[in-house]
C-alpha cells in the first residue's frame, strides 16, 4: 500500500524536486526496507513460539539457557548496534549536512518568509517586492529562505523541495529552497498555530529564470491606478473603510501590516493562504463573509453592502 | 489459594482482621489508607478518564472521517485534541499504571502489608482526583485548554490566548504534579524498605524494578514541568516575560523545559508496561525470564537515558547541526536497552511452552506494536527524515503505536491477568480472546494508515483537510478503525464487569510467579497472615517456602498480630531491619486535597486572597494530620 501511494499526493515527501528532498525520500525507502526485515524476523520468532508451544527450548538445539541468552545478546545488542551505527553515519553525519541552513555564498538570492496567523508574508530583496502565500522562485537556483514569525510559532514546509523549518519569534532560521524543475509545489504550516492552522497553506512557483525575473519586475511596481468609475469607487472605499488599516497597497495611503500586502493581489492564483481560488466570485465571497470560510481568521466580517463589495472586487481585480 | 484453615490459624487471622479492617461503607472508602482500596479508586477514576479521553479521540476521528468535516468547530476541535492528550497522559496512563497497578500490586509483590506512607498514598489519590476534575471543569465550562498538550508559547501566552483556558492547563499540571511527586517518593521508599525478608534487590520482581525506575524518573522529570508551568502562569497572570521574545525571553525555553520532562515521560509511560509484560510472560510460558539481570539493568538504563534525548522533539526549531546530532545519537543508543528487553521477552516465549490465554495475547500484541513503534521511532532519529515528517501524521502513528500499542496493551492484559486476584473471580476466556483480536485489529486499522498519511504530507492538529490531497480514503479507514477499537475496549470492560458479578469463583487458570499470588483472592486487608520469606525472584515457584509459610501460621510465627505493623528490611539485602507501626484510616488526606483544590480553583479565577485562605485551611488540615490518632 505504501508503495502504491508513495508517488502520488500533492504534498507527499516522496514526490521530490530537489536533492535534499530526494535523498531524504531515498533514506526513507532504505529504512522502510530494513524495518520490514526486522519486523518480519521478529514476527517469525513469535510464529516459531506458536508452532512450538508444546515444546520447550529452541528449534534444533533444545533447552539451552546460554543459547537463549545469546539470542538476547545478538539481537538485542550486536545487530541493533551495527544497524544503528550505519543509520547514524548515513543520516546524521552525511545527509544532515544537506538539510542544514545553506552557506550564504552558495545561494543566488534570499527571500524572507514571515509566518502570520494565518498566512505567509513573502519579501524579496529586503522588501522591494512583497507578496503573500505564493512564493515564486527561479528553477535550478539555490534560494536562501529566512524564516521568521510575526506572532506565534509556525513551521515552513514544502515537502517536495526540502525539510521543514520552524518560524520562532526572536529567531532567524534559514533553509534552502531549490527546485530542479519548474512547477507548482504545495506547502503547509506544520506547527500548530491556532484556530486556522489547518488552513495555512502556500504554493511555491518554480519558474524558468526569465519568467521569474519578469514576474519579480512586475511585483516591484506600485499598485495599479484604478480604471473606471466602479474600480475608483472601490479604491476610495478601500482607503476609507477598515481595509487600509490592515492591508498595504504600495503607492496608496494603505499601509496596514496585519493582513497580506495586496499591491498585486490579482496576480495571485489563490486567496486566504491557498484556501480558495482567486476569482471575482470567490473574492466577493471572501470579503462578504471571511469568517465563514476561515472561522476565527483575523479578517473580520465587515458588514459591507453588495454594491460596495462589487466596487472593492472591481478595484482589487485590477491590482495585477 | 484458600486451603483448609485450622482453628488455631483462624484465630490468628481473626486478630489481624480486627487490626486491619477499615470502617464499612462510603466513609471507609473516603478515609481509607489501604493501598488496595486506593488502587481500586485509582483504577475506576483513571478508567473514567480513559473513557473521556476515548470519547475525545472518537470526536477527533469523526471530524476527520472525511474532508471539510463539520462535527466540531475549529475552537472545539482544538480543545478536544488538547484534552485528549492531557487526559490520556496525565489522567489515564500514568495514574493507571502507577496509581492503580503499582498501588495495588507492589506491596503484595514485595510481601508488605501496605505502602510505606499510607496516608500520603491516600493524599496522592485525592490530589489526583482533584486535579483531574479541575481540568475537566474547564471543559464543562467551555473553555478547556486549547493549545495542545505540549502547549507551545507564544500561542499559549496571554496575548494569543486571552481566556483562562491555558490557566487550567498550567495550574492543573502543577496540581497534578504534586500527586505524582508524592506517589513517586512513596514507591521508592516502599520498594527500598518494605520488601519481605530475603527479597534482596537481585530477587526483586522485574515489575518492581520497572516501577522503581519510573518513580525515580518522575521525581527528576516533574520539577521541569512544574517550573515550566509556573513560568507560564507568571507570564500570563503577573506579566513576567520568561517566554516573550520581545522582552528578551525565549519561546524555546518552554520547549526545552517541557521536553526535559516530556521525554522521560514517554519512558515513564512505557516502563510500567514493560513491568506488566515481565509479570505476565513467565506465568503463561512456564519458565523464568531469560537473562533476568540484563533485563533489570535495561529497564533502569531506559529510564536513565530517557533524560538525554529531549531535543529529538525539537529537530526543526533551528538548533545547530551539532546539537541535533548529539541528541540523535542519544536517541539511537536508547534502542539498545529496549531491544534487549524485547528479545528477552521473545526468547522467553520461544523457549518456554506458551499458553496463549488472553493476558498473554495482549502481551504478544504489545510486542508486535512495540516493534512497529520502535522501528518508526528509529526512523525519526534520522534527523533529515524527522525534519520532513515532524509534526505530520507519521509522528502520530509512531507515538500511538508506542503509547497505545505498547503501553496500553499491557495495561489491558494486566487488567485480565490480575482480575482474578482483585475480585476472586475468573473472566470469560473466549470473550477475552475476541476482545483482544478486536482491539488488536482496531489499533492497527486506526494507526497504521497514519504513517502513510504523514508521508503524504498531512500535518497534525488540523481540524480539517481539503479533499484533493490523497488523504481522504486513509482518513476514512482510520476513523472506521477507531470505532472498531472502541468496540474492543468496551468489550473488555463489559467482560470484566459481567465477570465481576457472574464469573466463576475458581483459581485462575495460570500460575503467577510473584508473591501477590501467595495470599487469598481478593487479598485480606492485611495482605499476608504470615510475612513471607523469599529466596529467588520467583517466590511462588519455590513451593516449599510457601508451604513453610502455612506451617508458620499454624505456629503463630511472623504474624505481627499485636499492632498495625509491617516489617522493614535493609535496602540491598532485605534483612529484617525494624517493625514499622503503620497509620490507619484517616480523614485528613482527602481534606488536605480538598483544600488544595480550593487553592487552585481560586488561583485560576484570580481570587488570590481566597486562594491564600484555602492554603491556610490546607495547613490546618496538616496540623490535624500530625496528631497521633488512635489505632483501629
Amino acid at each position: 500500500m505504501a508503495l502504491g501511494l508513495g508517488g502520488c499526493g500533492k504534498q507527499s515527501i516522496l514526490s521530490t524536486r530537489s536533492k535534499p528532498a530526494h535523498d531524504i525520500a531515498l533514506l526513507w525507502w532504505w529504512m522502510l526496507a530494513a524495518a520490514t526485515v526486522v519486523f518480519l524476523g521478529a514476527v517469525a520468532m513469535l510464529a516459531v513460539a506458536w508452532f512450538r508451544r508444546e515444546r520447550p527450548g529452541l528449534p534444533f538445539v533444545g533447552e539451552r539457557e546460554d543459547l537463549a541468552q545469546g539470542m538476547v545478546l545478538v539481537f538485542g545488542i550486536v545487530v541493533p548496534l551495527v544497524a544503528l551505527i550505519g543509520l547514524f553515519g548515513v543520516s546524521d553525519v552525511y545527509l544532515v549536512g544537506q538539510t542544514a541552513p545553506p552557506n550564504p555564498r552558495t545561494t543566488r538570492m534570499t527571500i524572507d518568509v514571515i509566518g502570520h496567523q494565518w498566512w505567509w508574508e513573502v519579501r524579496y530583496d529586503g522588501g522591494r517586492a512583497i507578496t503573500a502565500n505564493e512564493i515564486h522562485i527561479p528553477a535550478n537556483t539555490r534560494v536562501n529562505v529566512v524564516a521568521t514569525s510575526a506572532d506565534v510559532i509556525h513551521s515552513f514546509w514544502v515537502p517536495a523541495l526540502n525539510r521543514k523549518i520552524d518560524m520562532v519569534p526572536g529567531m532567524r532560521n534559514r533553509v534552502l529552497l531549490y527546485a530542479s524543475t519548474p512547477g507548482v509545489y504545495r506547502g503547509q504550516c506544520s506547527q500548530f498555530c491556532g484556530l486556522q492552522h489547518a488552513n495555512m497553506s502556500l504554493k511555491v512557483f518554480a519558474q524558468r529564470p526569465d519568467r521569474f525575473r519578469a514576474w519579480l519586475a512586475g511585483q516591484e511596481r506600485p499598485g495599479a491606478t484604478p480604471q473606471g468609475a466602479q474600480a475608483a469607487a472601490g479604491q476610495r472605499l478601500f482607503m476609507n473603510a477598515q481595509c487600509a488599516s490592515c492591508h498595504t497597497i504600495a503607492g496608496t495611503p494603505a499601509r496596514g501590516t496585519v493582513g497580506p500586502n495586496l499591491t498585486h493581489v490579482a496576480s495571485r492564483t489563490s486567496l486566504a493562504s491557498d484556501e480558495i481560488p482567486n476569482t471575482p466570485k470567490w473574492l466577493a465571497a471572501w470579503i462578504r463573509n471571511p469568517q465563514k470560510i476561515k472561522p476565527g481568521d483575523r479578517m473580520p466580517d465587515l458588514g459591507l453592502s453588495e454594491p460596495q463589495i462589487a466596487q472593492l472586487v472591481a478595484y482589487l481585480e485590477q491590482l495585477r | 489459594m484458600a486451603t483448609t484453615v485450622s482453628p488455631r490459624a483462624k484465630q490468628y487471622t481473626d486478630e489481624l482482621d480486627r487490626l486491619w479492617t477499615e470502617r464499612p461503607g462510603v466513609l471507609g472508602w473516603l478515609t481509607t489508607t489501604d493501598h488496595k482500596r486506593i488502587g481500586i479508586m485509582y483504577f475506576f477514576t483513571t478508567l473514567a478518564f480513559f473513557g473521556a479521553g476515548g470519547v475525545e479521540a472518537l470526536l477527533i476521528r469523526s471530524q476527520l472521517i472525511g474532508p471539510n468535516g463539520h462535527v466540531l468547530s475549529p475552537q472545539a476541535y482544538d480543545e478536544v485534541f488538547t484534552m485528549h492528550g492531557i487526559t490520556m497522559i496525565f489522567l489515564f496512563v500514568i495514574p493507571m499504571t502507577t496509581g492503580a497497578f503499582g498501588n495495588y500490586l507492589i506491596p503484595l509483590m514485595i510481601g508488605a502489608r501496605d505502602m510505606a506512607f499510607p496516608r500520603l498514598n491516600a493524599l496522592s489519590f485525592w490530589i489526583f482526583l482533584g486535579s483531574g476534575l479541575f481540568m475537566y471543569a474547564a471543559l464543562l465550562q467551555g473553555h478547556a485548554p486549547n493549545a495542545g498538550w505540549f502547549d507551545y508559547v507564544p500561542l499559549a501566552s496571554k496575548q494569543f490566548d486571552p481566556g483562562n483556558n491555558i490557566d487550567y492547563y498550567g495550574y492543573g499540571l502543577i496540581f497534578n504534579g504534586i500527586s505524582s511527586t508524592i506517589a513517586s517518593i512513596n514507591f521508592i521508599v516502599t520498594i527500598f524498605k518494605l520488601r519481605a525478608p530475603g527479597m534482596s534487590l537481585n530477587r526483586m520482581p522485574l515489575f518492581c524494578f520497572a516501577f522503581l525506575a519510573v518513580a525515580f524518573a518522575l521525581l527528576f522529570a516533574l520539577p521541569s514541568l512544574s517550573v515550566a508551568a509556573l513560568f507560564l502562569e507568571l507570564d500570563r497572570q503577573l506579566g513576567f516575560h520568561f517566554y516573550d521574545a520581545a522582552f528578551g525571553g525565549a519561546p524555546l525555553l518552554w520547549q526545552n523545559l517541557f521536553w526535559i520532562f516530556g521525554h522521560p515521560e514517554v519512558y515513564i509511560i512505557i516502563l510500567p508496561a514493560f513491568g506488566i509484560a515481565t509479570s505476565i510472560i513467565p506465568a503463561f510460558v512456564h519458565r523464568r525470564m531469560v537473562f533476568f539481570p540484563l533485563v533489570a539493568l535495561a529497564e533502569i538504563l531506559v529510564a536513565f537515558l530517557g533524560f538525554g534525548v529531549w531535543v529529538h522533539h525539537m529537530f526543526t526549531v533551528g538548533f545547530s547541526t551539532l546539537t541535533t546530532v548529539y541528541f540523535a545519537a542519544a536517541s539511537l543508543i536508547i534502542v539498545i536497552p529496549s531491544a534487549i528487553q524485547l528479545f528477552a521477552w521473545i526468547a522467553t516465549i520461544v523457549t518456554g511452552t506458551p499458553d496463549f490465554q488472553t493476558p498473554l495475547l495482549f502481551i504478544i500484541g504489545f510486542i508486535v506494536y512495540f516493534i512497529i513503534g520502535g522501528l518508526s521511532g528509529i526512523t525519526v532519529a534520522a534527523i533529515p527524515f524527522d525534519q520532513q515528517v515532524h509534526d505530520s501524521y507519521y509522528i502520530i502513528a509512531h507515538f500511538h503505536f508506542v503509547i497505545f500499542g505498547a503501553a496500553v496493551f499491557p495495561i489491558l492484559g494486566g487488567m485480565y491477568f490480575w482480575f482474578p486476584k482483585v475480585t476472586g473471580r475468573v473472566y470469560h476466556e473466549l470473550t477475552g480472546k475476541v476482545s483482544f483480536w478486536l482491539t488488536f485489529a482496531g489499533t492497527f486499522i486506526t494507526f497504521f494508515p497514519m504513517h502513510i498519511v504523514g508521508i503524504l504530507g498531512m500535518p497534525r492538529r488540523n481540524y480539517t483537510y481539503p479533499p484533493d490531497m490523497g488523504w481522504t480514503l486513509l482518513n476514512f479507514i482510520e476513523s472506521i478503525g477507531s470505532y472498531l477499537l472502541a468496540a474492543g475496549l468496551i468489550l473488555i470492560v463489559a467482560n470484566l464487569a459481567i465477570s465481576y458479578f457472574r464469573g466463576p469463583r475458581t483459581d485462575p487458570p495460570f500460575e503467577g510467579d510473584t508473591l501477590e499470588w501467595a495470599t487469598s483472592s481478593p487479598p485480606p486487608p492485611y495482605n499476608f497472615a504470615v510475612i513471607p520469606t523469599v529466596r529467588s525472584p520467583y517466590p511462588m515457584w519455590d513451593k516449599e517456602d510457601r508451604e513453610r509459610d502455612n506451617q508458620r501460621l499454624e505456629r503463630g510465627e511472623g504474624l505481627l498480630n499485636l499492632e498495625h505493623a509491617t516489617p522493614a528490611t535493609t535496602v540491598q539485602d532485605a534483612q529484617l531491619d525494624e517493625i514499622l507501626s503503620m497509620p490507619s484510616h484517616s480523614p485528613w488526606p482527602p481534606l488536605t486535597a480538598l483544600a488544595l483544590t480550593g487553592v487552585f480553583a481560586m488561583l485560576v479565577m484570580q481570587h488570590y486572597w481566597i486562594a491564600f485562605g484555602f492554603l491556610v485551611v490546607g495547613g490546618l488540615t496538616l496540623l490535624g494530620w500530625h496528631q497521633n490518632e488512635e489505632q483501629a
